[in-house]
C-alpha cells in the first residue's frame, strides 16, 4: 500500500477500497463455491451408502487441517508456467486465489454438513422416505431441516477463507491494486513496520468478517428455527 | 427461504467470475523484484509514469533476490529488478537473462539497539564489526532467505573465516524473512541487522535502532534490471519488457528514480550512464 500513515489516511483512499473488495470478492466466491458443493456433498454422504463413502468422510475430516502454506505451494507449482497447469496463465491472479481458498474451504463445509446431515437423516430417513421422497430429493430436504447446521458449515467456510493468507500471498503474490487482499496487505504493512495501520487493517478486517457472519445468522434465523429443536 | 438462500450463494459464486475483469484491456507485465525496492515505495512512486507513457501495465512482486531470480527462471515474470551481483552471475549464465543492467545504488548499513553491546557503532568497517559482534557476543539477525541482503551478509561473514551458524541458537538469529521482518526482529531482540538504506529510511517500527555501520565501500548496493533470455523464455512479454528495462535506463525512468524521496532524503542514486 501507499505510505499511509493512519487507518484514516488509508480510509480517504481509492486503495483501500479496492483491497476490501477484493477480500470479500475471493473469500465470499470461495466460500460460495464451497458452500454450493459442500453442503449437498454432505448431505449425499449422509444420504447414501456406497463403497468409499467412509474414505470420503475421513478425508473431510482429516482435511480439516489443511495447512494453508502447503496448499498454495502445490497450486504454485501446478498453476507455473513451468508447471502442468501453466498454459492456463492462472498464477498471480484473483482467480487462482479463489481455487486455493475454496480447497482450504471445501473439507470444512463438508465435514460439518455431513454431521449435521447424517443426525436429521438417522431421525427422520425413514420418515422421508415413507413419505415417498426420492433419496435425491432428500438432499434439499435434509439441508432445509438442518438449515441452522448448515449456515454453521458455511461461516466455517468463509472464515476460513476471509482469514486467510498462507496461500493467497503464495498464488496471488500480494500484487498491488490487484491481488492485494486484507490479509496480504497486513503482512505487508507489519513487514514495513507500520504497525499502527496493519492492526487497524486488522481491525477492519474482523469487523467486516464479524458483520457478515452476524447479518447471515440473523436472516437465517428469522426465518424460522430447523424443525427437532436444535 | 432455502431457494433464496442457495440463490444467495450461486449469485456470489458467479460473483467471481463476472466482475473479474473490469481490467482495462490493455498489456500487463509482471515484474520479479525485491522488497527493498517496492516496500520503499520506489516502484509505486515510478510506475505509474512509465504505464502513463506506453500503456504498459506493470505487476510487481515484491520478493528477494533469490526467489525473484527463481520466479522468473520457471517463467513466471517477464522482467526481474535484483541486487546480488553473484545470483545475477549464475542466472545469466544457466541460459535465462540477458546481461544486467545497472539503474541504481544506495548502499548497505549495520543497524543496532542505542546502546551498542558490540561497541561498533559510529565505523565505516562492515567486517570489523561483525567480528566484534561475534566476539562479544551480541545478538545478530540475519534474514536467511537468500535474499541480495542476505548473500551479502554470508559473503561478509566469508570473508572474515566466521562461520555464523557456530553461533545459530544463541546471538545468531537466522529469522528467515523479509528485511521487515528482519528489523522488526532486531528491534524487538534487540539487535544488529544488515539492512538497505532504502528500506531502512521508510521502515516504520525503528524502536531503539540506529544505524552503527556506514559507508564501507564493500556495502555498496547496486540494482540491476535483467531481461530474460529469448531462447528459454520466449513465452514470456518480452517486448513489453524490454521497453520497461529501456525506460528504468534513460532518462525518464531515471529522473523519476532520482526524484523519488521519503522525508527528505534520496533513496536511490540513478546510475544508468554511470555505473557503480
Amino acid at each position: 500500500m501507499h505510505d499511509f500513515a493512519t487507518l484514516a489516511d488509508a480510509f480517504a483512499s481509492r486503495e483501500l477500497w479496492q483491497i476490501i473488495g477484493l477480500s470479500l470478492r475471493v473469500s465470499l466466491s470461495a466460500s460460495a463455491i464451497a458452500t454450493l458443493v459442500g453442503l449437498p456433498l454432505g448431505a449425499a454422504l449422509a444420504i447414501w451408502r456406497f463403497r468409499g463413502r467412509g474414505a470420503i468422510v475421513v478425508a473431510a475430516n482429516a482435511l480439516l487441517g489443511l495447512p494453508p502454506v502447503v496448499v498454495g505451494l502445490v497450486l504454485y507449482l501446478l498453476l507455473s508456467h513451468s508447471g502442468p497447469l501453466g498454459s492456463l496463465g492462472l498464477l498471480f491472479t484473483p482467480e487462482a486465489m479463489i481455487v486455493a481458498q475454496t480447497v482450504l474451504a471445501l473439507p470444512i463445509v463438508t465435514a460439518l454438513a455431513h454431521r449435521a446431515a447424517e443426525e436429521r437423516w438417522s431421525e427422520y430417513g425413514d420418515a422421508l422416505m415413507d413419505l415417498g421422497a426420492s433419496r435425491a430429493r432428500a438432499v434439499p430436504a435434509l439441508i432445509a431441516m438442518a438449515r441452522a447446521a448448515m449456515l454453521t458449515a458455511a461461516l466455517a467456510g468463509f472464515g476460513r477463507t476471509v482469514s486467510e493468507v498462507g496461500a493467497i500471498i503464495i498464488v496471488g503474490g500480494n500484487i498491488a491494486a490487484y491481488t492485494r487482499t486484507m490479509t496480504t496487505a497486513i503482512v505487508l504493512e507489519t513487514s514495513k513496520g507500520n504497525l499502527p495501520l496493519a492492526l487497524g487493517l486488522g481491525m477492519v478486517l474482523i469487523g467486516l468478517s464479524t458483520m457478515i457472519c452476524a447479518s447471515a445468522f440473523v436472516a437465517v434465523g428469522r426465518s424460522g428455527r430447523s424443525p427437532g429443536g436444535t | 427461504m432455502r431457494r433464496s438462500w442457495f440463490a444467495l450463494l450461486a449469485a456470489l459464486a458467479l460473483f467471481s467470475t463476472g466482475s473479474a475483469d473490469a481490467q482495462p484491456a490493455q498489456e500487463t507485465i509482471t515484474l520479479a523484484s525485491t522488497t527493498s525496492v517496492d516496500n520503499s515505495g520506489l516502484l509505486a512512486a515510478i510506475l505509474p509514469e512509465f504505464t502513463k507513457a506506453t500503456g504498459i501495465t506493470v505487476h510487481v512482486l515484491a520478493l528477494g533476490t533469490g526467489q525473484a531470480l527463481d520466479t522468473a527462471r520457471r517463467g513466471d515474470a517477464d522482467i526481474v529488478l535484483v541486487h546480488d551481483p553473484e545470483a545475477e552471475k549464475k542466472f545469466i549464465d544457466d541460459g535465462n537473462g540477458l546481461s544486467p543492467k545497472q539503474i541504481a545504488w544506495n548502499d548497505f548499513i549495520i543497524v543496532g539497539p542505542g546502546e551498542d553491546p558490540a561497541h561498533v557503532a559510529g565505523g565505516h568497517d562492515a567486517t570489523a564489526a561483525l567480528i566484534a559482534i561475534a566476539k562479544a557476543p551480541a545478538t545478530f539477525v540475519s534474514r536467511g532467505d537468500r535474499s541480495g541482503t542476505n548473500a551479502l551478509e554470508l559473503r561478509l561473514w566469508k570473508a572474515i573465516g566466521i562461520d555464523p551458524k557456530s553461533g545459530a541458537g544463541s546471538w545468531y538469529k537466522d529469522i528467515g524473512g523479509g528485511m521487515g521482518a528482519a528489523l522488526n526482529a532486531a528491534a524487538a531482540m534487540p539487535g544488529y541487522t544488515l539492512s538497505d538504506r532504502g528500506t531502512w529510511l521508510s521502515f516504520k517500527n525503528k524502536g531503539p535502532l540506529k544505524i552503527v555501520i556506514e559507508g564501507d565501500p564493500a556495502l555498496t548496493n547496486r540494482y540491476d534490471v535483467i531481461e530474460l533470455n529469448p531462447i528459454t523464455h520466449g513465452t514470456a512479454k518480452l517486448a513489453a519488457a524490454h521497453r520497461l528495462a529501456i525506460w528504468l535506463a534513460t532518462k525518464p525512468g531515471q529522473d523519476a528514480i532520482g526524484a523519488f524521496r521519503v522525508g527528505g532524503e534520496t533513496l536511490f542514486n540513478p546510475s544508468a550512464d554511470n555505473p557503480k
